[in-house]
């Protein structure tokens, strides 16, 4: 594989999650109903991180927690050369006068995030939803779609690739920007 | 361009691999929860065009068809032969093209030649579904029952399944047999000897004509209809001589394992070759078959959707 540049290493990692985990606990306070919505496949490692450090943060938390497969709502079905698998969806509960935070690990040109709205909408009608993505690359954004919690600003080239790096993929939690997406 | 499946049609189980078995089965799983949901919809096909051309009777299949089309946003164009210009003489492939140049993009096709499906796929663009064709194959009604035992035990590698009745006429048996073999079940068919084609063992199946043996052999049991209406012979003096020696009846499953399961792929004819108390047993899955029906031929549709 071709080398990539470190973006952010292990420390600076959690420091970000932390203070994402503060900027939430600032705007929901007791987070009365809320829930966390990771996108599948790489959303919920982000979600999850987020909630077991907001369960150590905020005495008795009830977050409800869940995570949404978009795959039978892109936009490219059809279009793109490699089809793709779907994930699982978990979402136990209905959104009905939610607020949803919807998380996924890099938010680039927006269509992704377009898909999870449109699924999120077959299961109630939310009060609002926020997105948080680990890395915002805010250049060639395809849709008017923009982060309210960021963990790193990324701009960059269109060819260039970033990867977040986890842990729960047995790897050390880290952001590598590449050149190009690597094959 | 890509594609999830090896193919472009499904023709019958014979042409796919186990891979896109189990990819068709991952993939319905996932819409499974989908129609489990309050909304049990998908926009996946919303710019697909699906027509369904059935040629012969049914109900069960081809409005599990179009529920499946409809959750998955298709547009949808029904046909049956009795309502159709079929009755003025025009062909098959007249029919089809002049309802293709309406730029339809999938067809599920049912119709009472066997290789009517392949005719098609040689000739036209469209992909191509059987949804059943004469005594050949009717591939969806295998993945599903596949599908359900699954569901049940997890895998089916090993597992023994035995398929009971008119296996001689039956599209449901042929298409059960290739599918349970590639996915490494052991498989055994039982009847009166006139309904068991000859030389089927040559496709690995054991076959039986003792009711009681294979229904103590197997962990699950799919009951096969008596298809009257294709048979041109008398196969058996009566039914009821066929209930009372080749029908699955209360005290023949007593005598099985209480973890046996029960499958048929309807219509039930209920005191021919399955009684009621057997249908409606605990044991029976014949409505998560219905569930799952709708689940699996969502993955059908879609993944072949994709490999356009």
């Amino acid at each position: 594989m071709q080398s990539g540049k470190l973006l952010i290493g292990n420390k600076k990692f959690k420091l970000t999650i932390d203070r994402l985990c503060h900027q939430l606990i600032e705007e929901y306070g007791d987070f009365k109903d809320t829930c966390i919505v990771g996108i599948q496949p790489r959303g919920p490692f982000l979600a999850d991180r987020i909630i077991s450090r907001l369960n150590e943060l905020v005495p008795d938390l009830h977050l409800k927690s869940g995570r949404i497969d978009i795959t039978f709502y892109r936009d490219d079905f059809r279009r793109r050369d490699k089809p793709l698998s779907a994930s699982t969806t978990e979402l136990d509960f209905l959104l009905e006068n939610q607020n949803v935070i919807l998380v996924d690990d890099v938010l680039y040109t927006g269509r992704t995030v377009q898909a999870a709205l449109t699924a999120l909408q077959h299961y109630g009608r939310p009060n609002r939803v926020e997105l948080m993505a680990m890395v915002d690359r805010r250049f060639n954004r395809h849709l008017p779609i923009k982060s309210d919690y960021k963990g790193l600003k990324v701009d960059a080239l269109d060819e260039a690739y970033v990867k977040v790096l986890w842990e729960e993929n047995g790897e050390e939690d880290s952001i590598f920007i590449y050149p190009t997406k690597p094959e | 361009m890509g594609s999830l499946l090896s193919t472009r049609h499904l023709l019958g189980i014979k042409y796919i691999s186990e891979a896109d078995i189990q990819q068709i089965f991952e993939t319905a799983d996932e819409f499974k929860e989908v129609i489990n949901r309050p909304i049990k919809k998908v926009p996946s096909l919303r710019d697909v065009t699906v027509a369904n051309l059935f040629f012969e009777n049914s109900t069960r299949t081809r409005i599990s068809f179009e529920l499946a089309e409809k959750r998955l946003s298709a547009d949808v164009v029904n046909f049956s032969a009795s309502s159709s210009s079929v009755k003025k003489g025009e062909t098959l492939l007249d029919t089809v093209n002049n309802i293709l140049s309406m730029k339809v993009d999938m067809v599920v096709m049912r119709h009472p030649a066997p290789g009517a499906p392949q005719f098609l796929a040689s000739k036209i663009d469209a992909n191509i579904i059987n949804a059943g064709d004469g005594t050949h194959e009717h591939p969806t009604q295998a993945l599903l029952d596949a599908y359900s035992i699954r569901e049940h035990f997890g895998d089916l590698a090993n597992k023994k399944i035995c398929i009971f009745g008119d296996i001689l006429h039956s599209r449901v048996a042929l298409s059960n047999i290739f599918c349970l073999l590639k996915l490494g079940a052991k498989v055994r068919v039982c009847g009166p000897p006139t309904l068991i084609p000859k030389h089927i063992n040559e496709l690995g199946v054991e076959v039986s004509f003792d009711v009681l043996d294979s229904l103590l052999w197997c962990d699950a049991a799919n009951v096969l209809r008596i298809q009257l209406e294709r048979q041109d012979l008398r196969y058996f003096p009566s039914l009821r001589e066929y209930s009372n020696f080749f029908g699955i009846h209360k005290e023949l499953l007593d005598q099985a394992s209480s973890d046996t399961l029960i499958l048929h792929p309807g219509p039930i004819n209920r005191g021919v070759e399955i009684s009621t108390s057997v249908a409606d047993s605990k044991q029976s899955i014949i409505l998560d078959q219905v569930e799952n029906g709708v689940a699996t031929r969502m993955a059908v549709l879609y993944l072949l959707a994709s490999s356009k």
